[in-house]
């Protein structure tokens, strides 16, 4: 917000007076904006190049498509949290929630004998509805988001093994429900129905963010809350809003893993959000709010996925696999933080 | 442009208008009328409840009493946004933009052209804004994002926020603070263009020679109470002034200011830093009281945060008993000797969820450390307790947390502080802010006191009274630098104030 720039006085005398404060900012400036999100796909680039020349396994149509299919549950759940991120704000609670909308869906299918479409139906709902729960946490009853979604997250671990007996979940009413994540939809090849659903909600949550008032509002209240209020915008519903939609998207990445499983699993889930916000941080977003795309939230996702599987093609123990991703996150941060610097 | 045609209601009325908040009445039946088409100027001393006069009519603040009309009609003001639809746009001194939305985004957020559904329509949106600017003469880019423009086009989108409303009184508080001569200019052109039969603008400002330029008549408020309106070609600034300082000044008891003897314990030279301090230098003598005077953003903290090292230094040299020391943190100033009480007690000055006596020891704790770094509870005690009594601190016991204690005596903890850690220089930034009238004898006569016991005291203050009646010298501020460094006995609220308003040729802090 500091001047970065003092106008240049044009020297021929202008036909307004305006022309004083006319300089403006170079056009290329514009450009730097999208810098940080050129920079994580050249990373991306860089990395599957030296995973190519690594391994004669790695870029292959099937490891490219597994590689896609593993990131769809983490990348459908960034979707949703870059929304809440960009507001400034924090899901902790979607690793474990995606884990209780599973079991809900078994509930759904399993005990209560729904038809597919309508326990698939409930399950995403079920996810918008804890979002829900959350954005009145937050925006109504005033809790920080950072522990509004603390409690949220081990509620949802908590009832995950109540509602279950602690037990897995199989969906043997409805078998056809694993098809939702595995169905393969391109004859001769291994491509996943549930990849498709994952481009399908990459498009959806870009335009949303993008062409919609719900994204205008996202990055206005991520960018000055204050302001925006001022402004006349109701920004307690629009945060309620915005965590209920994390929480749709939350409710679809609970069908998808539990799809892809044929099970729904009362445990796990816990840490699966610090990978989602790790894929939205590496593509750029600030956790300070105001910043962030959609695109850059998939890249990190494949960042991360391509790493893990990377890694394990060329045979580094599991335990380094771990390190490499926690390596890169700090370093997309920092690189993140240097740009700002030099921009701010 | 003045004469209102007999019989008209002038375009904005207020009156009988009060506003208290706990410990102070901010504006006291207050009045103020604003004709068609002119500019009327708001003048006041820090605190004579400008800012809260400002916020009652954008409708953040409801007044206590009084009654505000606009072309005779009572107006109700019920939210910032309900002000704007009666036609008051007000520019706030720290603009309410969202820096990662653009220019067009800003200008109507709440207003947003949507297509069909929840989908927006940025293309209309933008035309929408470029409409606005042809018609305003703006030459700004709608599609630009805000946190890409000078402070000075950011102010124009504010502008251009305001006017998009449809404004029919505008507010405008200390529009030009951030401006260079050509951004006046132009910010002076838009107001001309602004003005016409229905419209008028409000313009609260510090600078003398703009009210001159710019404004029709001018309206002085003091202490929270109207004093007068003067038509502006009919005055001269002296008149303003006075009229803004007005009051009596407080007794016989001030400081003789004799001169300083012997040698400073803390001396600045060249004190510069990027934003705001332009070669500020100044001596501080062994059981004296400098007096820095200002309007607000002089740069008078800033100093003080210069000089313990919270802010970064451009330049400068700072010398203890004539050595040059290096000051890169208020860890180093502490070190030193040099005690920075904060302007900003609560945020900066205590622990408020801790007890009386550890907020004491908390600068000097290493001094009560025993064997394996353990802190040694009956020595904090004793010391806790000593300055209690020292300072008269009101409070049950020294265990007592400091959020329970009032202003003044929490004031007295940050004190008992910066003496238990054995400053020789205290440099106090508003010691008596939020504080009652009694507690802030007791802080006088305390300042006083060390003075006497041979403490050099930097006292920052923004009520002039209270500067003229302990300093022993003033240093005056304006815009960064150090305007005058004034005797007590050749010091008046008038020549303070006029060293105060002295801004430099250039009239602007921006580089």
């Amino acid at each position: 917000m500091s001047p970065t720039t003092t106008p240049q006085r044009s020297d021929t005398p202008s036909t307004s007076a305006y022309a004083a404060v006319d300089a403006g900012t170079p056009r290329f400036a514009r450009l730097r904006g999208s810098l940080q999100q050129l920079l994580a796909a050249a990373s991306l680039i860089v990395i599957v190049v030296f995973f190519s020349f690594a391994s004669s396994h790695f870029f292959t149509a099937n490891n490219l498509i597994s590689i896609l299919t593993a990131a769809t549950v983490t990348g459908i759940l960034a979707l949703g949290t870059t929304f809440v991120i960009i507001t400034g704000g924090i899901d902790l609670s979607i690793g474990t929630v995606m884990v209780l909308c599973g079991v809900m869906a078994g509930v759904f299918l399993t005990y209560w004998g729904w038809p597919l479409w309508a326990g698939v139906a409930a399950t995403i709902v079920f996810g918008g509805l804890i979002g829900l729960i959350n954005g009145v946490n937050v925006s109504v009853l005033g809790i920080p988001p950072f522990i509004a979604t603390l409690g949220m997250m081990l509620i949802a671990a908590g009832l995950s093994l109540v509602i279950s007996g602690t037990k897995p979940i199989y969906f043997n009413e409805t078998p056809e429900f694993q098809s939702i994540m595995n169905l393969s939809i391109i004859p001769g090849m291994r491509f996943p129905l549930g990849v498709l659903i994952f481009i399908v909600m990459i498009v959806i949550a870009a335009v949303l963010l993008s062409k919609t008032i719900v994204g205008r509002y996202t990055f206005s209240i991520g960018s000055n809350e204050a302001a925006t209020a001022l402004s006349g915008v109701n920004v307690r519903r629009w945060k309620i809003i915005i965590y209920t939609m994390a929480g749709l998207f939350v409710g679809l990445a609970g069908v998808l893993s539990a799809s892809r499983l044929s099970s729904a699993q009362p445990t796990g889930g816990m840490g699966l959000e610090l990978e989602a916000i790790a894929a939205v941080v590496i593509g750029g977003t600030s956790l300070q709010g105001g910043k962030g795309s959609i695109v850059g939230t998939v890249i990190g996702a494949l960042i991360m996925a391509v790493l893990t599987n990377g890694l394990r093609i060329i045979s580094v123990p599991q335990e380094w696999q771990s390190v490499a991703v926690g390596v890169v996150i700090l370093v997309a941060v920092y690189l993140d933080m240097l740009r700002r610097r030099r921009a701010g | 442009m003045s004469a209102e045609a007999s019989g008209t209601p002038p375009l904005l009325e207020v009156e009988g208008v009060s506003k208290g908040f706990p410990g102070v009445q901010a504006l006291d039946d207050v009045r103020l009328d604003l004709r068609h088409g002119e500019v009327l100027a708001l003048v006041g001393e820090n605190g004579a409840g400008k800012s809260t006069l400002m916020k009652l009519l954008a409708g953040i603040y409801t007044p206590d009493a009084g009654v505000f009309r606009m072309n005779g009609r009572d107006l109700l003001l019920d939210g910032p946004r309900h002000a704007q639809e009666q036609g008051i746009s007000i520019i706030h001194q720290e603009f309410n933009l969202m820096p990662d939305l653009t220019v067009a985004q800003n200008i109507f957020i709440g207003r947003e052209e949507r297509g069909a559904g929840i989908f927006l329509d940025d293309r209309a949106l933008n035309r929408r804004a470029q409409d606005l600017f042809d018609r305003l003469g703006l030459a700004l880019d709608p599609a630009e994002p805000v946190e890409r423009l000078t402070v000075a086009r950011q102010q124009m989108v504010e502008i251009a926020k305001a006017l998009s409303f449809d404004a029919k009184v505008l507010i405008m508080d200390e529009p030009t603070a951030a401006l260079n001569d050509a951004e006046v200019d132009v910010l002076f052109e838009l107001i001309r263009r602004f003005r016409s039969p229905e419209t008028g603008v409000i313009y609260i400002s510090h600078r003398m020679e703009e009210l001159a330029r710019i404004s029709d008549r001018i309206t002085v408020l003091r202490d929270g109470r109207y004093i007068d309106t003067l038509v502006t070609a009919e005055t001269d600034q002296r008149t303003v002034i006075s009229l803004m300082v007005g009051r009596q000044l407080a007794g016989d008891d001030r400081p003789t200011g004799s001169a300083p003897a012997g040698e400073p314990v803390l001396s600045v030279r060249g004190l510069s830093t990027k934003r705001l301090l332009r070669d500020v230098s100044f001596d501080v003598h062994a059981g004296e009281i400098l007096g820095f005077a200002g309007l607000m953003g002089a740069g008078r903290t800033e100093v003080a945060r210069a000089i313990v090292g919270a802010d970064r230094r451009d330049s400068g040299v700072i010398s203890v008993r004539g050595r040059e020391v290096q000051i890169q943190s208020p860890a180093d100033a502490a070190r030193l000797g040099i005690g920075y009480l904060s302007e900003d007690r609560k945020q900066l000055g205590v622990l408020l969820e801790r007890s009386v006596r550890e907020n004491i020891v908390l600068a000097s704790l290493k001094d009560y450390l025993g064997a394996l770094g353990f802190v040694r509870d009956r020595r904090i005690e004793t010391t806790g307790r000593e300055y209690v009594q020292k300072l008269r601190i009101k409070t049950p016991s020294t265990a007592q947390l400091v959020r329970n204690l009032s202003g003044g005596n929490q004031q007295k903890v940050v004190i008992a502080k910066w003496l238990a850690k054995d400053c020789d220089v205290l440099i106090f930034d508003e010691p008596t802010r939020g504080i009652d009238v009694g507690a802030k004898e007791e802080i006088y006569g305390l300042l006083r006191d060390l003075a006497g016991q041979g403490k050099a005291i930097v006292m920052i203050s923004s009520e002039l009274p209270e500067v003229l009646r302990l300093a022993d010298r003033i240093a005056v501020m304006a815009e960064g630098r150090l305007t005058a460094v004034l005797d007590n006995a050749a010091a008046t609220q008038e020549n303070v104030m006029d060293y105060a308003t002295r801004f430099s040729a250039e009239g602007t802090i921006t580089r």
